[in-house]
């Protein structure tokens, strides 16, 4: 037996997970070290599955599938296409970032039981997410997913209701208030969602008779399970519905603002650009290709939906008075883009999905890191508290200028591409669409370029005239980023080849091919 | 008179009985309710022949010793294949051994060791006069705030008699899950709820709350115990015979060999809808079904807390088991007129089990209308009826009396100067003072919400599944509804924990003897062994699906 890479992948950051809990309460340093090498250990292992991965070779790779419970004819199957690979990489490169970004935001500043644990409790968390975050992406099994699916709401909702911000302008009480209403919006909304979908996964075992993904595709496929149009349509929308609120796709969005705002800007990060991608990843994969005639009788509404995300999430991101909100804000609408490019149901419209699921990951990252820094400095979340910022600490500007550029989807930066991609894609299809949706890009232009002015030009207010610029520590989380977006930006043919056979399967999957270009003939 | 002649005397006057034969008795095969309830018996002796000092550890030794051999006979049982081949009605037809049964014996008698072991702790009191103190009151008949009580307290008594009375309520919930004839029935009823209304009343502190809780336990099981009764009155009116397969077997129309005597009454149809829904009352009243579970949050809640977590947990599975086989064996003929019924009850009292729970703030009310709520998802198991259905509900309650042991045990611990702090402003900050002990009851209301990864979270899969599979589908959208409103409640407790400042006058938690830890360690080790790897125990659960007719 080969080793099992993808499992071993899952493995590192949850054993790890577990080896920094254990760590006495003394030894803080040592337990940031500890997630921190543990989940360079585990970009290693994405880096390696990453170069085992052959795009055109099979659909699924480095299968691993064992007997797990019998009696709900479960198995543990996990393997990977080209769109679960790239994730995967995107996951693993961003947990080192997030525990650099995070290294002094769990440091206890009171002094409780000796038992108390607070960093430790926080890395570990962090890498209990990642854990399972990557074994969703692997999975091939739906229960398997599922179980993952929800448990991940656990360690996210205490990353988000145990830490927040150290100085907050309200004072600690209200702060300790909201954080607290955020988790707990945070997991009711998504355990709801979950919930739902959980009724829609004993509907498809009923239906179908395993948890199988490829063997329910492949029974779909040659006619030997036949799905009602109804119970299709049912199970569809059980399944959308928990990706749509994870995503978040509006109306469903309203949790994210208060998480992402009460949030310490690495567990922003991390719900955003990495919790967040299981809700797109898992429309491609699941509700795709289990339902693909009720996803494409869905589509029209879908669609519909994203646009409202894109505008509206735009149009309140303008409209914001605290940063971290506004990066939320922005991220809506970035997931309007993102499903837009999935259901338009044409190969360049996914592609850019994907690769916009990738970018967004990373410049979210970007942006929200270096907010995080610029807050941590004045201890304030409100635009209005800044100005003058670029004179007294010209790197972190600069740094938050082309983070927020990578936002608004500068051409030679990353997102662009990736939008390009999803507007084309959506054009050949449904050109109204495609234009409504141009319209998200001017709106981003407004809202970043409104918050760097505000944040960073004019004159030095008093405040923050001792900003110190960023430390090494800083610069180390920031620049690799930067490094990214502008290589795939200019050169984004990596990920689009490992992605673009992935897609073309999927496609298949829901009987589309792209439409023909039409040329009127000359009379 | 010479001896020929007494001789003669007694054969003669005997001559026309000796035509019954002994009743065949299968002593092997009832040696674990026969071991409890003689052990039970030794218990009561060692109250009238031990000296007081020494009681307590003999108590505890007879109950431990006697359950673990219970428990060791129930599995030479299974493993002799009496769970499944070897399947049979032994005692003359009042008792069934087969897989439902020893499955639910086995975990009662699990239920019951843990049970034993937190009754049997004596370290979180502070101690009095230089005695140590259980959970329970120093003398129970002496009136609250009494100067008898005083003496008593300061004489270091102990109310050791909880221990038999703990066997004789095992016992009976041995025999309640595979009686077979609903005589039987009515008699392990009695004989486990008896010993139960008497457990509420005893406890230490807050007395008069406890015994409130016993005499509204008391009046209202009185009620349905008279209601069964009568139900099984009017069930024998209508098939002449209170064998439960003589019953299916008028139910069904298949009967042959009809008494010409009751060949009257027989087969009417108004005795067998009254009598069951009668029968069925009561069972669903020892379950806490809504609209019979009014007395639940009561005596939860001021019964002693070791008390409450062994009757959440070993109550409901020794109801349900008996529910299970009155519903399986005797009325299958008469599904298409229960499952509607049930499906009613099993829709309002999951909705209502979940919301009423919302607004608790005591953590033992709480856990009270949680038990209501998760009756509510195992009854979704029970109108599957399938052997799915069946192993679904075995499941289900293996894994819930577990998590009911342990989150009970927890709030043994949590302490101020009051005795136990179960009002839940005072839980605030719990994970900041005691992280591990915070940790532990998360894990346990995880498994409570059903949350992946928890054994809760396996049951609720396995018995939505079996509903769906069963047809039931509309109860698996309701059940996923109450569990979302569920959730909702138990994150409050989490959050309180874990994200509120802690009270300066808070409490403080207790440590307890490795008795209680035990309880708790095997009750968290057993919730995530269920939730990551539970094929063996869904296996087991499913080789037990079948019930012998």
């Amino acid at each position: 037996m080969s080793f099992p890479l993808l499992t071993a992948t899952a493995a590192l950051p949850a054993l790890g997970a577990i080896a920094t809990a254990a760590v006495p309460a003394a030894q803080r340093v040592a337990a940031k070290w500890l997630a921190l090498l543990v989940s360079l250990g585990t970009l290693v292992l994405a880096a390696v599955t990453l170069v085992r991965f052959d795009p055109d070779g099979d659909r699924y790779q480095l299968t691993e599938s064992h007997a797990w419970i019998k009696e709900f004819g479960v198995r543990y199957e996990l393997g990977v296409d080209g769109i679960a690979v790239a994730l995967i990489a995107l996951t693993a490169l961003l947990i080192p970032f997030v525990i650099l970004a995070g290294w002094h935001d769990a440091d206890p500043h009171e002094t409780g039981s000796r038992r108390w644990r607070p960093t430790q409790g926080f890395f570990a968390l962090i890498l209990a997410v990642e854990a399972m975050v990557i074994i969703s992406f692997e999975a091939t099994d739906v229960f398997l997913f599922y179980i993952f699916f929800e448990a991940m709401l656990i360690p996210m909702y205490f990353l988000i209701g145990g830490f927040g911000d150290k100085a907050h302008e309200h004072g600690d009480e209200v702060a300790a208030t909201q954080r607290t209403y955020a988790a707990v919006k945070f997991l009711l909304y998504n355990l709801v969602g979950g919930l739902i979908m959980l009724a829609a996964v004993i509907g498809l075992y009923v239906v179908a008779g395993n948890f199988s993904l490829q063997e329910i595709v492949e029974a779909r496929a040659n006619g030997s399970l036949h799905m009602a149009t109804n119970t299709e349509r049912w199970l569809f929308l059980g399944f959308f519905f928990a990706f749509a609120v994870k995503a978040p796709l509006w109306p469903l969005h309203t949790w994210l603002p208060n998480a992402m705002g009460e949030a310490t800007a690495p567990v922003a990060v991390l719900i955003t650009a990495v919790v967040d991608k299981v809700g797109t990843f898992a429309m491609l994969r699941f509700c795709l290709q289990l339902f693909p005639e009720a996803s494409k009788w869905a589509t029209p509404v879908i669609l519909v939906l994203a646009l409202i995300s894109i505008i509206y999430g735009a149009l309140l991101a303008v409209g914001q008075r605290d940063i971290k909100r506004l990066v939320a804000y922005a991220s809506i609408s970035h997931f309007g883009f993102i499903i837009l490019g999935i259901f338009a149901m044409t190969s360049q419209g996914q592609s850019g999905a994907t690769l916009y699921m990738v970018n967004h990951g990373i410049s979210t990252a970007a942006l929200m890191l270096v907010a995080g820094f610029l807050i941590s400095r004045r201890g304030s979340r409100l635009i209005a508290d800044y100005g003058g910022v670029q004179k007294v600490a010209p790197v972190l500007a600069g740094t938050f200028l082309i983070g927020g550029l990578a936002t608004l989807s500068l051409p030679g930066l990353a997102p662009f591409v990736s939008e390009f991609l999803v507007l084309v894609g959506t054009f050949t299809r449904y050109p109204a669409v495609g234009i409504i949706a141009t319209l998200g890009i001017v709106l981003a232009a407004l809202y970043t370029l409104v918050l760097y002015q505000r944040t960073m030009t004019g004159p030095v207010k008093a405040e923050v005239a001792e900003m110190p610029d960023l430390r090494v520590r800083e610069l180390l989380v920031v620049a690799p980023l930067i490094a990214l977006l502008i290589f795939l930006g200019v050169y984004p043919k990596p990920v689009t080849d490992i992605v673009n056979p992935a897609v073309q399967q999927t496609m298949s999957d829901v009987h589309q091919k792209d439409p023909k270009p039409e040329v009127e003939a000359a009379k | 008179m010479s001896a020929t002649a007494v001789h003669s005397l007694w054969t003669t006057a005997a001559d026309p009985i000796s035509k019954i034969d002994a009743p065949k008795i299968e002593y092997g095969q009832l040696s674990p309710t026969l071991i409890v309830i003689g052990a039970a018996i030794v218990g009561v002796l060692i109250e009238a022949l031990v000296p007081r000092k020494s009681r307590y550890y003999a108590q505890v030794f007879v109950s431990v010793v006697a359950l673990a051999a219970a428990f060791a006979a129930v599995v030479a049982l299974a493993a002799g294949g009496y769970g499944t081949t070897k399947a049979h009605i032994a005692a003359m037809g009042a008792i069934a051994v087969d897989g439902p049964s020893l499955f639910l014996q086995g975990t009662i008698l699990l239920a019951g060791i843990l049970g034993v072991f937190t009754f049997a702790e004596r370290r979180l009191d502070p101690e009095v006069h230089g005695n140590r103190v259980d959970s329970f009151a120093a003398q129970a008949a002496s009136v609250p705030g009494s100067d008898s009580e005083k003496a008593a307290v300061k004489a270091g008594f102990t109310t050791t008699e909880v221990f038999p009375l703990l066997l004789f309520a095992i016992g009976g919930m041995l025999v309640f899950p595979s009686a077979n004839d609903l005589l039987t029935l009515f008699v392990a009823l009695e004989v486990f709820s008896l010993p139960l209304y008497l457990l509420c009343a005893v406890a230490r502190r807050k007395r008069l709350m406890s015994q409130e809780a016993a005499v509204k336990y008391f009046l209202l099981g009185a009620f349905a115990s008279a209601i069964t009764l009568f139900g099984i009155a009017l069930l024998y009116g209508y098939a002449g015979s209170v064998s439960y397969a003589t019953i299916a077997q008028v139910v069904d129309g298949t009967i042959t060999n009809v008494d010409p005597a009751l060949a009257g009454t027989m087969g009417n149809d108004a005795l067998l809808l009254i009598g069951a829904a009668m029968v069925v009352m009561g069972l669903l009243f020892k379950v806490g079904a809504v609209p019979f579970h009014m007395w639940t949050p009561d005596v939860y809640q001021g019964a002693p807390t070791p008390v409450t977590g062994f009757m959440a947990a070993a109550t409901k599975v020794a109801a349900f088991g008996a529910l299970l086989r009155l519903l399986y064996v005797v009325l299958p003929g008469l599904r298409w007129d229960w499952r509607p019924v049930m499906w009613a009850v099993a829709i309002v009292t999951m909705l209502g089990g979940a919301i009423v729970a919302i607004t608790q703030t005591d953590i033992k009310r709480l856990l009270a209308y949680s038990s209501i709520a998760h009756a509510g998802f195992i009854l979704a198991g029970v109108i599957a009826t399938s052997p799915d259905g069946v192993s679904s509900v075995l499941f289900y309650l293996g894994a819930y009396s577990f998590v009911t042991i342990g989150a009970f045990a927890v709030v043994t611990l949590v302490r101020d100067a009051g005795g136990e702090a179960t009002h839940l402003s005072k839980w605030a900050g719990l994970g900041r003072r005691s992280p591990l002990v915070a940790a532990v009851f998360a894990v346990f209301l995880l498994a409570f919400a059903g949350i992946p990864l928890t054994s809760g979270f396996a049951g609720k899969f396995a018995v939505f599944k079996a509903a769906a599979e069963g047809g039931a589908g509309a109860l698996v959208v309701v059940g996923v509804i109450s569990s979302a409103i569920a959730a909702f409640f138990y994150i409050r407790v989490i959050v309180l924990m874990f994200f509120s400042e802690p009270r300066p006058e808070g409490p403080t938690v207790a440590v307890p003897s490795p008795l209680t830890m035990t309880a708790i360690a095997v009750g968290v080790a057993v919730t995530l062994v269920l939730g990551v790897a539970p094929q063996y125990f869904l296996d087991l659960a499913g080789q037990a699906g079948v019930f012998v007719r």
